[in-house]
């Protein structure tokens, strides 16, 4: 029983995460029809926000290192550190926190610039352009981030207060054995508030009315006079903020480096075309459900049955999925088929 | 006749074509590409690239996956030459058949669909045979390490003619060791024979129904026409050439990794045909040598060997260029290929070949401009 | 496009080796006498004034900041054999024939390549270093796999290759060949090391967990060090394979939670140890107690690099390196001061291997009188030294392994720098970790190629 619920939170984690990245891919691809390869890179640049905040509040003074002697070596000691003591450490203890004050702001301008500066030449071309240059952004992007942070992992611990763990299973009743990390909990939480705020959003306010609208008919919304295209690029820098959210709040449980935004890419496209291209709902479903398999079928008593299984299951049910319900879990009929 | 039925341009572009891939070695000494292992690497992602563009460049079905293909070819091709002999036409044709087969197999399943969830689907193929190859299966594969050869190989058919050496045995046609120039005529030859079944495939009737699948599938659907056989011909055909691409891998250096069949490097082949022109003939193989190149030249510049290669220049002009330049050299070779990748989709759809055609085209006018001014001027006088 | 000046040599060597391989014969003399200058061999520096060293390191892909390190060393290496700089480990070398004038009169330079860290690459890129660029030797890597597949290629290219960073039983058991040699230590002599400590530090009535990276080298590690652990009386609770790169390693760390294990070995290397470490402490690993007893963490290869990424969850958890800059001898304070006035900061353990690796293969040049790689090759078999930061060394002629003092160490728990993030807690010596030759099979090949 411990186990299952463990493998359960394990499995809400990472859907969590695979639900975020996709819910933006299918926001972007719902109002825009585009398919954006550069997915993965702006949840990397999240996350490299972090790394950022981090890097701004440790700038150091040097001191010099007499412990080393055979050359020249310095201590680096963070200005605020030396200027407020423990009050400094404890904003540094904070980077990863404050630095989603930052990201929100810094990834919308981001996907603003995106969608403006190239995304838009490209909606009357066809869906393997988009896939290609987006592609190519996302190489760009991560190659630059490269050469400015390495391409070593960069750790950005939680704060102090929160590494331990939480004791979930005095709360369920199922005793002292089972814990599971504050941090993840949190990231859950935050994955359902975002994917909650996305959707009142879209569903709850005129504005996202209107938005939806335009994705069921474009045409027919321009005609009555909304810049529905305006609009499209607004929600374009959102799906930037989810994603770039998503990256900063994985980076206490994932050192963030310059690839990571590749190896969420396939997999996300896959939660996407699982849950049915253009359905929210589906997206979401989709990355949750998705969690959950692969984290039971790295369980030992699956693989001692399936070896290997753990490797291959997400791709093995997009297989399943596609030849048995094309449209995806919730996908509506015909969307992006012909 | 082979020829038969060739227009006289087709005559000339293969002959044209047959000529430069004889003398490659010649036309790429300029830019520093004349060592066998570039030439060999520029014959067979060449052979790779015209085959997915058979595919893609054709029908319009974007393969995310076709690097398994590669993979499984390199494998095959090992196999043989480890459990019957080094003679390397055998190992070419197991390591065709056995892509092929599996090609049939994926392209049967992943043809049930089209468009994106075509690409996801053969994305989902490619990465569960590196991911398995890679781990669960090292046995057949040998893993990380990559299937190598090795002093107690079977080598079966060797074994009755000669006596074992103490070194390893080297892959060969009858003889002729396949590493270095011989290596490279002889994937040449195949890249030519595979440009030749190329042009007949698009010239062909064949050839004009794939084209009509990729401008409207549900016309033909609706006429009464089943695309699937013809759209799974061409994946079979285009997994081959993938297999042969393998598999001469295999044989100008008998080794085979899994690392071959990651999505990234079905990305490469992608990025080959676009930045050479999909749908052209010779843009794909345009696009694989500029590649290859980039890889393997370009990643080779450290500040140093700028240094010297600008010392003509004075210091401070030497030390600018260096400055600018570097980032893109070396270790930032993959930030040019983005660059440089994406300003040919953006700018250039149609890749290398879109950009010669517009520079042609732009001389043409200019030279009948030209010619059109003198005759107006001799009018005139 | 641009061209470096010195394409016109590169080209002659090229046509050379073309029509000798043209004509099936790839080395004609079917005889060799020591120094025996007229020998005919690929990339023959002849009467040039120069040599060639190729320096083959992953600058893109996971470990490019390891590749960077690497080559750092690489040029300092360089440097110094030149006769440049302070000399660096050719003060400290015993014995030693390097006079600081290159080799045998010949300035050493050097071509770069990138890896990737895949075998594909790092083969093509040894290829136009050795095809192109005409290197004598090439060195490099940051992963077994690709260490192996160059080694084999340089067999059969007949260049020799000087292994950088590989761990793998492998790289010098089942894959050995006479053109590879390797100065870094293996899983074998990691699992021999940690025993002894093991034994000390936790006692012999202990329950591990293993969670290995599931490939070739992950599971040499495991079975290296499960041989050890079992060894000293250790239960092995379970040994689960994980996907290489698989980021979120919880639902596999979840299950030691309560399998009754009281040690947790982490057979991972580079970014799956990062995360997987600091995800085990995050799961509160390091603060549990099991059966009485405190949970341990054991990292059986660790380096710098990896210890920068996990950060602060490093602290007290116990590991083998090559080599730690902190380490008190003539030779690897020599090495540090040079490499730290040269970069500002001290050299990596990769960088350390890579170093005295060029060192050792020019010395050895020296020492042979000749480039003729068959007479190098002989010249490092069953070559012994001392000064180059390990203690006393042996090249083994049996495997081409490198013998020498492994360290065990501990990620540290009050850093007094930022550089001081592990302290060596023993130096095993030699004589512990030395093993038949015979136990990983292989076989090494033959001297002419």
């Amino acid at each position: 029983m411990d186990v299952i619920l463990l493998q359960l939170l394990n499995g809400l984690d990472k859907g969590g995460a695979y639900a975020l990245i996709a819910l933006g891919l299918t926001i972007i691809f719902g109002t825009l029809g585009v398919v954006n390869f550069a997915h993965g890179a702006l949840f990397m640049l999240g996350a490299f926000c972090a790394v950022s905040v981090q890097a701004l509040l440790t700038i150091s003074k040097k001191v010099k290192d007499e412990s080393i002697k055979f050359f020249d070596a310095y201590k680096e000691i963070p200005y605020l550190e030396a200027w407020w003591g423990d009050t400094g450490a404890m904003i540094i203890d904070y980077a990863v926190p404050i630095s989603i004050l930052v990201a929100i702001p810094l990834m919308l301008l981001i996907g603003l610039g995106m969608e403006r500066g190239l995304i838009r030449y490209f909606y009357k071309r066809p869906h393997a352009e988009q896939i290609l240059v987006t592609f190519g952004l996302a190489i760009v992007v991560q190659e630059l981030i490269k050469a400015q942070f390495g391409a070593n992992p960069i750790p950005t611990p939680a704060p102090e207060v929160i590494a331990g763990s939480a004791n979930v299973g005095l709360w369920v009743g199922l005793g002292e054995s089972v814990v599971y990390p504050w941090w993840r909990l949190i990231y859950l939480a935050f994955a359902g508030v975002v994917i909650a705020s996305a959707f009142a959003f879209l569903n709850l306010t005129t504005y996202g009315m209107v938005v939806r609208a335009g994705m069921a008919d474009r045409e027919t919304v321009g005609l009555l006079g909304i810049n529905i295209q305006r609009r499209f690029t607004i929600v374009f820098g959102m799906a930037a903020v989810i994603a770039g959210l998503a990256g900063v709040m994985y980076t206490p449980i994932l050192p963030p480096d310059y690839h990571m935004g590749m190896d969420f890419l396939v997999l996300s496209f896959v939660v996407v075309v699982v849950g049915g291209m253009g359905s929210l709902g589906g997206a979401v479903l989709a990355g949750f459900v998705l969690g959950i398999l692969q984290s039971f079928a790295s369980m030992n008593e699956v693989k001692s049955i399936l070896p290997g299984i753990d490797q291959i299951i997400i791709y093995l049910i997009a297989v399943v999925i596609l030849l048995v319900r094309p449209r995806g879990l919730l996908g509506r009929k015909g969307v992006m088929e012909s | 006749m082979m020829f038969a039925g060739l227009s006289r341009n087709d005559k000339l572009l293969f002959a044209g074509f047959t000529i430069a891939a004889l003398a490659m070695p010649l036309l790429a000494w300029p830019v520093g590409a004349n060592y066998p292992d570039l030439l060999q690497k520029f014959a067979i992602y060449g052979i790779f690239a015209i085959g997915f563009n058979i595919l893609f460049g054709l029908t319009g079905y974007l393969s995310f996956g076709h690097a398994a293909f590669l993979g499984v070819g390199s494998y095959a091709a090992v196999w043989m030459f480890k459990g019957v002999t080094m003679n390397v036409i055998p190992a070419v044709i197991f390591g065709v058949l056995v892509s092929g087969m599996f090609a049939a197999l994926i392209g049967f399943i992943s043809l049930r669909r089209s468009g994106i969830y075509f690409s996801i689907l053969t994305l989902a193929f490619a990465q569960m045979s590196y991911n398995l190859a890679y781990s669960v299966l090292t046995p057949i594969t040998n893993g990380e390490t990559g299937l190598q050869l090795s002093q107690d190989d079977a080598r079966v058919i060797d074994r009755m003619f000669t006596e074992q050496t103490a070194g390893l045995p080297s892959t060969n046609l009858f003889g002729l060791e396949m590493s270095g120039y011989p290596g490279f005529y002889f994937c040449c030859v195949l890249l030519i024979i595979a440009f030749f079944i190329a042009l007949r495939i698009q010239r062909s009737p064949f050839g004009m129904m794939l084209r009509a699948i990729k401008t409207n599938q549900v016309r033909m659907n609706y006429t009464g026409f089943n695309t699937r056989p013809y759209a799974l011909t061409a994946f079979i055909i285009s997994g081959m050439y993938a297999g042969l691409a393998g598999s001469l891998l295999a044989v100008t250096d008998p080794l085979a990794g899994a690392e071959r069949m990651q999505w990234t490097a079905s990305g490469e082949v992608v990025l080959m045909t676009i930045l050479g022109g999909a749908g052209t003939l010779i843009g794909p193989i345009l696009g694989a040598g500029l590649i290859k190149y980039f890889e393997n030249i370009f990643s080779s510049y450290n500040d140093g060997l700028l240094a010297e290669s600008f010392s003509f220049l004075p210091d401070f002009l030497n030390d600018a260029l260096v400055f600018v330049i570097g980032p893109f050299v070396g270790e930032g070779w993959s930030l040019l290929l983005g660059i440089v990748f994406m300003a040919i989709v953006i700018f250039l759809p149609g890749g290398l070949m879109e950009g010669l055609a517009r520079i042609h085209g732009w001389y043409r006018r200019r030279g009948q401009g030209d010619a059109g001014r003198k005759v107006a001027k001799q009018a005139a006088e | 496009m641009t061209k470096s000046n010195d394409s016109g040599v590169s080209r002659r060597s090229i046509l050379k080796a073309g029509t000798a391989l043209g004509a099936g014969a790839v080395i004609a003399p079917t005889f060799f006498v020591r120094n025996a200058w007229a020998e005919e061999f690929r990339n023959n520096p002849g009467n040039a004034s120069s040599v060639k060293f190729g320096f083959n390191v992953p600058q893109t892909g996971a470990y490019a900041d390891e590749g960077a390190d690497e080559l750092r060393a690489y040029e300092l290496a360089v440097k110094h054999i030149n006769g440049e700089g302070d000399g660096g480990m050719l003060n400290t070398m015993q014995p030693l024939m390097l006079k600081g004038d290159g080799v045998l009169g010949k300035k050493v330079e050097y071509v770069t390549g990138d890896t990737q860290t895949k075998s594909d690459a790092a083969r093509a890129s040894a290829k136009r270093m050795i095809e192109k660029d005409g290197v004598i030797m090439y060195s490099g890597g940051s992963s077994s796999g690709v260490a192996i597949a160059q080694q084999s290629l340089a067999q059969e290219m007949g260049v020799v290759f000087m292994n950088g960073l590989t761990h793998s039983n492998d790289t010098t058991g089942k894959d050995k060949r006479r053109y590879g040699f390797r100065h870094f230590f293996n899983a074998y002599m990691s699992g021999a090391a940690l025993g002894p400590v093991l034994k000390e530090t936790m006692g012999t009535d202990r329950r591990a967990y293993h969670l290995t990276a599931d490939y070739t080298w992950g599971w040499t590690q495991e079975e290296s060090i499960k041989n050890t652990t079992e060894g000293l009386g250790w239960e092995t609770v379970n040994a689960v394979r994980t996907p290489l790169g698989a980021g979120d390693f919880s639902q596999y760390i979840t299950p030691v939670l309560n399998s009754g294990a009281d040690v947790l070995i982490l057979n991972h290397y580079g970014k799956d140890m990062i995360n997987s470490l600091t995800q085990a402490v995050q799961f509160g690993l390091r603060d549990k107690q099991v059966n009485g007893k405190d949970f341990q963490i054991v990292v059986p290869l660790y380096s710098r690099l990896m210890a920068q990424g996990a950060g602060a969850n490093i602290k007290g958890i116990y590991g083998t390196t090559n080599w730690n800059w902190s380490l008190q001898d003539a030779g690897s304070q020599a090495f540090v001061k040079s490499f730290g006035q040269e970069y500002g900061f001290p050299p990596s353990q990769a960088a350390h291997t890579c170093y005295v690796q060029t060192i050792l293969y020019a010395d050895a040049c020296a020492r042979a009188g000749t480039f003729y790689p068959p007479e190098v090759i002989k010249a490092l078999e069953g070559f012994e030294f001392d000064g180059m930061g390990n203690g006393k060394t042996l090249y083994r002629a049996e495997d081409h392994q490198c013998f020498k003092d492994v360290l065990v160490v501990r990620g540290n728990e009050n850093a007094t720098s930022q550089f001081d993030l592990l302290e060596v807690v023993q130096e095993v010596p030699a004589s512990q970790v030395t093993y038949d030759p015979s136990i990983f099979g292989g076989e090494l090949g033959p001297y002419k190629v």
